[in-house]
């Protein structure tokens, strides 16, 4: 199996990409588990076709310990099993503390076991790496391989890159690597070869440039990824071959972050400065 | 040798502490709850915290601690802990009737921001707290302070939650007495009350921490400062804060809020600092000094005149809280001991130039640890050797190792008793504290003499 986590600045579109990508690997057959790490409980929508699902925080909060796995995963799309861990409501307890209860809690429950025969797990983590608990995917023996989702505009990949300080840290004591920059394009100036310079930079490739299009939004508000909701559509192959490159891709890398003035070079160099 | 591996030669250490010469922020808190008449203190966290610190007080005190805990699970730190504080305060005021339940965090708590005035407010709008029954506060979490502060803390929170000024000022005066023991409490208040000051001392742990026993369990004891008592401190004269960290919060608190004008001084520890209190009590109440006093004053004189040959010149390492050293240094100076080695765990910014000030003219080079542990105590004790040690029970390994004699003085003493009942404040108090020295070292003496100068009359 392999575990993979997905970061990136808030509102890039992390979820989004994972659930479409995810699609993507349901199709070739792929076994993947999706657990969300975001405090909304909002990572699996597309996959489950609306917020129906039951946290795992919150089936913890009513239940107690005594947890059964079948109350907190729901199968999705073609089969793609599906956790989210939730959180506390904004402003009160600790979310950082729900993400290590919730991941620690799927591992006791056997939730990764052989017997569940997962090709993938992936971990989609909310915003910037504010604590500890953010962090808890890609501790060791958890995600060994991350994406970074980001985008042409200056502060998604400054958060980027910062996410990439962190994974050094971890990655030094342990297994876990980067895998790649997804783009999910804004429609930035130059925006292909800014990222994949950025990538350059980092060690890294820019796996995929996922462009712009309004069909992902469409798919969305109707609560589907675009592979099932318009699976013919040009964006359900970007998709596809997302899925393809990540499962093809074997360049796993010790990111090395840059320094906040040369990443502002970079962006001046690649035509922000107008 | 139970500390044979502490070496004589001192290296720099700046982020490991070995022995430390403090502990907890809510021991202070729970232990000043406790001088509330009537009042449940409420560790908010989990429930390892509160029984903790129940156990350090009741091995302390040799008495049962009382206190309740929000019991936080697993979901608790997650969700955070309204939910178990709003059931706490229903669960505390239907069964067990407290007039005021005493809140103090816990380093879980604090650390997934818990708000507990929120929280009380909640439980408030909820119907949970009854009328005339009051939910009081203080951050105590354990990673900043120590017991000092946190101490400090909840004596604050009684002036921020009860103080009210009526406008009209009432004939009393307000005491703090300070992190100090119940007997110590008692000794102040017995001080006003032969001076004939009318006062409110809060916290007061007397009754509360040196019951007799009766055969009868009292859930709450009859001591404690009463709610209506605290109420009145913002229309009292004036307020007497005794020692800087401990009580120098809760005065100035009571001056902003209701302008109470204070005065803090040091603990009235040793003569001059005694004399110093009663000469603040005189002047602020507009009253004399009786006989009773100055009698109780001449016969602590009258011990040190008497014994003087055996204080003087004798090394002592004490290691404590700020307010109790810088008095009991004073003390000790006073009767022309040297106080060599002086370390404490709790950060006081006044500490090393009043330490400074007070031994100017002690002819032998004195260390100042603050913080500081025990175990650079025993390091310095090691290079320069005392005579005497002075400091909580945690010092005895130390006596043990180098075979030097300790009395025990200072939070916490879980292997003697008497603190509970027989004051170090006051002229009596120094008069204690001067037997205690004088015995153990006048049994080293013996102990130590040859057959030939083995005397009868010391």
């Amino acid at each position: 199996m392999r575990k993979v986590a997905i970061y990136g600045k808030g509102g890039i579109g992390k979820s989004t990409t994972t659930q479409n990508t995810v699609a993507g690997l349901a199709e070739l057959n792929k076994k993947v588990m999706v657990v969300g790490c975001d405090p909304k409980a909002d990572s699996t929508r597309l996959l489950l076709g609306g917020l129906a699902q039951k946290s795992v925080l919150d089936t913890l909060r009513e239940e107690g310990e005594d947890v059964d796995l079948e109350d907190i995963r729901r199968a999705g799309f073609n089969g793609v099993v599906c956790v989210e861990s939730g959180g506390p409501e904004p402003g009160v307890g600790c979310a950082g503390r729900g993400i290590i209860t919730s991941i620690n809690l799927l591992e006791q429950l056997g939730a990764y076991a052989d017997s569940e025969k997962l090709d993938y797990a992936f971990y989609d983590v909310l915003g910037d790496v504010v604590c500890g608990g953010f962090a808890m995917p890609i501790r060791e023996g958890k995600a060994q391989e991350i994406y970074i989702v980001v985008s042409g505009e200056m502060m998604a990949m400054y958060a980027a890159n910062n996410i990439c300080k962190g994974i050094v840290k971890f990655a030094e004591a342990g297994g876990v690597r980067l895998g790649g920059l997804i783009c999910n394009s804004r429609k930035v100036d130059n925006e292909r070869e800014m990222i994949e310079a950025f990538a350059d930079v980092l060690g890294t490739q820019m796996i995929h440039f996922v462009p712009r299009d309004n069909m992902v939004q469409r798919a969305e508000i109707n609560r589907k990824t675009v592979i099932e909701f318009e699976p013919t559509h040009p964006q359900a192959d970007e998709y596809r071959t997302l899925a393809g490159k990540i499962e093809e891709n074997t360049m796993h890398v010790i990111p090395k972050p840059m320094h906040t003035d040369d990443l502002e070079k970079l962006l001046i160099e690649h035509g922000l400065a107008g | 040798m139970l500390l044979r591996h502490t070496p004589k030669e001192i290296t720099d250490r700046k982020i490991l502490t070995i022995n430390p010469a403090k502990t907890c922020q809510p021991i202070g808190a729970m232990y000043a709850a406790l001088g509330i008449h009537n009042c449940l203190p409420h560790s908010h966290g989990s429930q390892g915290c509160c029984a903790y610190h129940r156990s350090t007080l009741t091995r302390h005190y040799k008495e049962p601690v009382m206190a309740a805990t929000s019991s936080f699970t697993e979901g608790a730190s997650v969700f955070g802990g309204q939910a178990n504080l709003v059931q706490a305060i229903d669960n505390i005021f239907t069964i067990y009737e407290p007039d005021v339940i005493a809140v103090h965090t816990t380093c879980l708590s604090e650390t997934i921001g818990d708000d507990i005035p929120q929280i009380a407010r909640k439980a408030e709008a909820d119907g949970k707290i009854p009328p005339g029954k009051y939910v009081i506060h203080v951050n105590t979490p354990s990673y900043v302070g120590t017991h000092v502060t946190g101490f400090a803390g909840m004596t604050k929170a009684m002036v921020d939650y009860f103080a009210e000024s009526a406008g009209k000022k009432i004939n009393q005066i307000n005491i703090i007495p300070g992190y100090v023991e119940p007997s110590d409490m008692e000794e102040i208040r017995r001080i006003a009350e032969v001076m004939g000051v009318r006062t409110v001392l809060f916290p007061d742990t007397s009754g509360v921490l040196n019951r007799p026993q009766t055969g009868k369990y009292d859930m709450f004891p009859p001591g404690g400062v009463t709610v209506e008592a605290l109420k009145s401190t913002g229309n009292s004269q004036a307020t007497i804060a005794l020692g800087q960290l401990a009580s120098g919060p809760a005065a100035r608190a009571l001056d902003s809020k209701c302008k109470v004008p204070c005065e803090i001084l040091d603990l009235p520890i040793g003569l001059k600092a005694t004399d110093r209190f009663v000469d603040t009590l005189r002047r602020t109440a507009g009253t004399d000094v009786p006989d009773t006093i100055n009698i109780e004053r001449g016969r602590l004189l009258d011990i040190i005149t008497d014994m003087h040959q055996y204080f003087y010149g004798k090394k002592v390492a004490l290691a404590g809280d700020p307010d109790q050293l810088i008095a009991l240094t004073e003390f000790l100076v006073s009767i022309d001991m040297w106080p060599i080695h002086i370390v404490s765990g709790t950060v006081d910014k006044d500490f090393q130039a009043r330490i400074k000030e007070i031994t100017q003219y002690v002819p032998h080079p004195v260390n100042v640890g603050i913080p500081g542990d025990l175990f650079l105590l025993h390091q310095w004790i090691k290079n320069e050797p005392v005579d005497l040690l002075v400091g909580n029970t945690y010092m005895k390994y130390i006596s043990r190792d180098e075979d030097i004699p300790l009395v025990r003085f200072g939070f916490p003493v879980l292997d003697r008793i008497g603190h509970g009942y027989f004051p170090t404040v006051g002229y009596r108090g120094g008069m204690r504290l001067l037997e205690k020295i004088l015995d153990v070292l006048l049994d080293r003496q013996d102990r130590d003499a040859k057959e030939e100068s083995f005397e009868l009359v010391m």
